[in-house]
């Protein structure tokens, strides 16, 4: 019987040189970390190369990976500094990282959907769509709620807040979400209520 | 919980299952009997279950290769904890820390406390602006300040001390190569 190795396991099997195990980690979070990365840039290309970056990153880094949190909490602090050096050196305006204005281009952009290739769409891609339209702060929390399975207390200490903070910022950040999705998806909306 | 807290807050720790059994029950008949709580719940619960159905993004079916090809090429760096010596920081803390209160020390010496005019409603004796000496700054003579006695203590405490830094430096590097 096949027997999946923890985290934990993993990584303490990787620090003693198995290398080639460091694929099963990567296969258990490339999803993930991909997922947020593409939340940091919005594209497919940019966010491939940082998430192998990322990869490589937690890769030699892996020594510093203490075990007091989740890896996925940890591989999180990896993708956004990761993103923000990226980010960086895009010469990107990261300082309003929280300022939804930053995003009203790709908003402008979005908002001219094309009726016809939205009802194609699957409920998945509108959803991904509607969370692409929130500032990163707002996606990532979102994604790290819904699909990183971690907690108010965990995604917290990862943002350096407090987990009332945290649960406040979510709400807000669902709320965003509702919106973005009555004002570009409504009939789809309606369909599936 | 606060009932003046807004019916959206209220709903989404419902919905997130972060309330007490008291707050729980009092949303469970809200929902029940107020059309308001509970067409807005219906909708709140509808982004929840969207959220919760969505997938995350798949990246190129090379992915992993790619990452491991380029791990490959590297080795795992030794953890942060390992290299970084305390007692090198808490030298280069204290170093600073010296250099800050002596820095202090002789500007407050400086001030002719005494010569403050002194009245009932102020009882501290505060350097009056005059006695501050920054219309002089011109006319110190530099030569009798750093020649005094404190000056050059203060100094030698400096130079010794980054002399024990330097030395912590060098015996950590030689330790490290043999």
């Amino acid at each position: 019987m096949h027997i999946e190795l923890t985290d934990t396991e993993i990584i303490r099997r990787i620090l003693q040189g198995d290398q080639a195990i460091f694929a099963t980690l990567v296969q258990r979070y490339q999803q993930y970390v991909f997922t947020l990365v593409l939340r940091f840039t919005d594209n497919r290309e940019d966010a491939e190369e940082i998430s192998q970056d990322v990869f490589v990153k937690a890769y030699r880094s892996l020594a510093d990976f203490r075990g007091d949190s989740k890896f996925s909490t940890w591989l999180y602090t990896v993708v956004r500094t990761t993103c923000i050096t990226f980010l960086r050196k895009k010469k990107l305006d990261i300082t309003s990282i929280d300022n939804e204005r930053t995003f009203t281009q790709l908003e402008n952009k979005e908002s001219g959907f094309n009726a016809n290739s939205i009802e194609q769409k699957s409920r998945h891609a509108m959803v991904n769509e509607a969370i692409r339209l929130l500032s990163p702060d707002d996606s990532q929390l979102i994604t790290l709620f819904y699909k990183g399975e971690q907690s108010l207390e965990e995604i917290g200490r990862i943002m350096r807040l407090e987990p009332n903070t945290v649960k406040v910022r979510l709400h807000r950040a669902r709320n965003r979400l509702r919106e973005k999705l009555e004002k570009n998806f409504s009939h789809e909306l309606k369909d599936l209520s | 919980m606060n009932t003046q807290q807004p019916m959206e807050d209220r709903l989404w720790n419902y919905i997130d299952g972060g309330c007490s059994p008291a707050e729980k029950s009092a949303i469970e008949s809200l929902i029940a009997s107020n059309r308001e709580w509970q067409e807005k719940y219906r909708e709140l619960l509808n982004v929840h279950q969207l959220l919760n159905d969505s997938e995350l993004e798949a990246p190129s079916m090379r992915f992993t290769k790619n990452v491991m090809e380029e791990i490959s090429r590297y080795h795992i760096a030794p953890a942060t904890k390992s290299y970084l010596n305390k007692n090198v920081i808490r030298g280069i803390g204290a170093f600073f820390l010296t250099m800050i209160a002596g820095l202090l020390t002789f500007v407050l010496s400086q001030f002719k406390w005494s010569s403050g005019t002194h009245t009932s409603t102020s009882p501290i004796k505060l350097p009056s602006v005059d006695n501050l000496g920054l219309d002089k700054l011109n006319k110190i003579d530099y030569s009798k300040t750093f020649n005094s006695a404190w000056v050059i203590g203060f100094m030698l405490v400096l130079v010794v001390m980054g002399w024990v830094l330097l030395d912590m430096y060098i015996q950590q590097k030689k330790s490290q190569t043999t």
